[in-house]
């Protein structure tokens, strides 16, 4: 079923949709940003896709993508703690991953057709100042996920005519989702018995990291035999 | 003749039909919305987030509390995801136990929400008759997970531990006879298998009850049919899912079109509606109950029969016995690796869906080698069908927007994330 389908857009459309490596499961392709609202009518209108239903649309942050949350070269004789140095620190690590993204940013596609019962992702990559034109009148459900996408990591879209915040706070600044957004945020609100209002403050905690991300090449699972 | 203009309303976020923390602004012409705007986002806590700050087993109890009164079948997609990018799938008998439960939290899912659609129509009873039933399925819950409610029994590579072969039982108190405690514990002194068995045998009676207290009352039909009709085209384009496709017609079930675990192997029907109004995704709601309850016999009796494993023996991503870990060394490695820094996921991407009792509920993972996901985005059905709320309710008058929010079935948990 989607062999079928990954044939036939290698035979037609084999320019436009570039297969992505890494993509596990239903077919996962990317597109160049020009080609963006081309190919959405395309998967929307052509009989052989008939992609009815959108399912997702999702913002994506490559800023860290492929680098430890700590770097422990020195620690073998020193002791983690000691020899471990925040990210933030030295940001021109190497990526050390297959998939070397092209740009900060990316959306991601989820379709699905209901009619043929298949499914495809789609990926565009999106530079720091780049946006991208909004595909609301081929897919209504996009609607509220590109004012997510909006909120979340800034990502604008064009010709979208109502893009509010959704998730986050009235008047709520930054986009949380972005990897240079710390977790703990910065602002937090307490009661000011004083004032007699709520007030917003800079946060007093710091972000820490109990558990550091530590990319281990594990051959193991490569050829997904692991397990039983 | 003075100018009459049309006015906004406010309603909610703390209004009792509101379903949690739904603030809509509605445009009002007299009685007839003209714009329905929801407002959402109160209840954002940043799961995607929190769970891109952890090693993937630490965030499978987030996952309990996005859509929190269903909360396995959130697990079940987190789950099922990590399964994919690992490229393992758990012994058959978690499978097994994974759809059974899964059915269970169907039920307990469209339990409540027949209650507090009832309650918003103005059926009061139904919300403690739904509520009677509701006990019995967290009691299965508790005994297989420890807690009524967020449980995080599934793990990757299959669930937690096996079933209890001991039902808890409730205890003598001042409070109650020697014949009241008999009667309470009447179906407990079996496994939780027999209790689930006794539950199964008399569900279906129980939907009776709930049928002859709406499906034919005059009140019920004249507050839900021809309310928020939506066309199989408008219900596709509008990312509709789960009973709310159904509803308009469209037979679509991913237990059936993209089977996963064992539903292939399982009997069952797949109800769908004819008009897409809010009386159609009632029916199909309510037969769905009908349909679980018959899958959750045929896994109790396949679950009877085939004991085994209940999570795969691949060290590095599920925990070694307690007794392995006794007198041998390998073993003890492995646990404290497992439960401090976890397992590195090799790099790909990929997404995961299951049929939740909302609709489609996907998890999409970015992974890019990492003890950590990179990126996680949770799809969530409640979120497409709120975001078709304007559309529904346009035309229609004030107190529908009520049964339209009930019909859609919202929890916040989920579409705040």
């Amino acid at each position: 079923m989607s062999s079928e389908l990954q044939s036939y857009i290698e035979k037609n459309y084999g320019s436009i949709f570039t297969p992505i490596p890494t993509g596990k499961g239903h077919p996962t392709y990317e597109c160049e940003i020009n080609h963006y609202l081309e190919v959405c009518e395309l998967l929307k209108n052509d009989p052989n896709f008939d992609f009815d239903t959108l399912i997702d649309l999702c913002g994506i942050d490559y800023l860290h993508y492929g680098l430890d949350e700590w770097s422990s070269e020195l620690a073998s004789k020193e002791g983690f703690s000691r020899g471990a140095s925040r990210l933030d620190e030295n940001l021109n690590l190497e990526r050390n991953t297959k998939l070397k993204p092209r740009s900060r940013f990316a959306v991601q596609l989820q379709l699905l057709s209901v009619s043929k019962n298949h499914r495809l992702s789609l990926k565009v990559y999106l530079n720091d100042d780049e946006s991208i034109p909004t595909i609301k009148h081929i897919w209504t459900s996009v609607d509220w996920f590109e004012r997510e996408a909006f909120d979340l990591f800034g990502i604008i879209f064009i010709g979208h005519e109502d893009l509010r915040r959704i998730l986050t706070d009235y008047g709520f600044s930054g986009h949380p989702f972005r990897k240079d957004f710390p977790v703990s945020g910065y602002s937090e609100v307490r009661y000011d018995p004083q004032q007699g209002r709520v007030v917003y403050e800079p946060v007093s905690i710091e972000p820490r990291v109990q558990i550091p991300k530590t990319i281990r090449d594990d051959s193991r699972y490569e050829s997904g035999s692991g397990g039983d | 003749m003075p100018e009459i203009q049309n006015f906004t309303l406010n309603f909610g976020p703390q209004h009792p039909a509101a379903h949690g923390v739904l603030r809509l602004i509605l445009e009002m012409d007299g009685e007839v919305i003209l714009r329905a705007d929801p407002h959402i986002g109160l209840l954002h806590r940043a799961t995607e987030k929190l769970v891109e700050t952890k090693p993937y087993n630490h965030s499978i109890g987030y996952m309990d509390r996005l859509d929190y009164v269903s909360m396995m079948c959130n697990e079940h997609g987190y789950v099922l995801a990590i399964e994919k990018l690992l490229g393992i799938s758990p012994p058959i008998r978690a499978q097994y136990i994974r759809v059974m439960f899964d059915e269970i939290t169907r039920i307990l899912n469209h339990l409540m929400w027949l209650g507090a659609h009832g309650l918003d129509v103005g059926a009061m009873s139904m919300f403690l008759y739904c509520f009677r039933e509701r006990e019995d399925l967290m009691d299965c819950y508790e005994a297989v997970s420890g807690t009524r409610m967020h449980a995080t029994y599934y793990r990757p590579g299959g669930v937690y531990r096996d079933l209890p072969d001991e039902m808890p039982k409730y205890l003598k108190s001042n409070y109650r006879s020697d014949k009241d405690l008999k009667k309470l514990n009447y179906n407990r002194e079996g496994s939780l298998l027999d209790f689930i068995e006794s539950f199964t045998e008399k569900f279906p009676s129980c939907i009776d009850e709930y049928e002859t207290l709406l499906t034919d009352n005059r009140i019920w039909k004249q507050r839900t049919v021809n309310i928020g009709i939506v066309t199989p085209e408008r219900a596709k384009n509008l990312g509709f899912t789960g009973p709310m496709l159904r509803g308009s017609g469209i037979a679509w079930d991913l237990r059936k079109s993209q089977p996963y675990e064992v539903y292939d192997r399982i009997d069952f029907d797949i109800p769908i509606g004819t008009n897409g109004d809010c009386y159609d995704r009632y029916l199909v709601r309510v037969e769905e109950l009908r349909q679980s309850n018959k899958i959750i016999k045929q896994c109790i009796a396949w679950l009877k029969d085939n004991p085994g494993p209940v999570i795969s023996d691949n060290r590095k991503v599920a925990p070694p016995q307690r007794g392995e870990m006794k007198d041998d060394m390998e073993s003890l490695i492995h646990h404290f690796k497992v439960f401090t820094e976890g397992y590195s996921v090799p790099e790909g991407e990929t997404y995961a869906a299951i049929e939740h009792p909302k609709g489609e509920f996907g998890v999409y993972i970015i992974s890019d080698g990492a003890n950590k996901p990179y990126r996680v985005k949770i799809r969530a059905p409640g979120f497409s069908h709120l975001a078709a709320m304007n559309e529904m309710v346009q035309g229609h008058m004030l107190s529908d927007v009520v049964a339209v929010i009930g019909t859609q079935d919202i929890v916040f948990g989920e579409i705040d994330r």
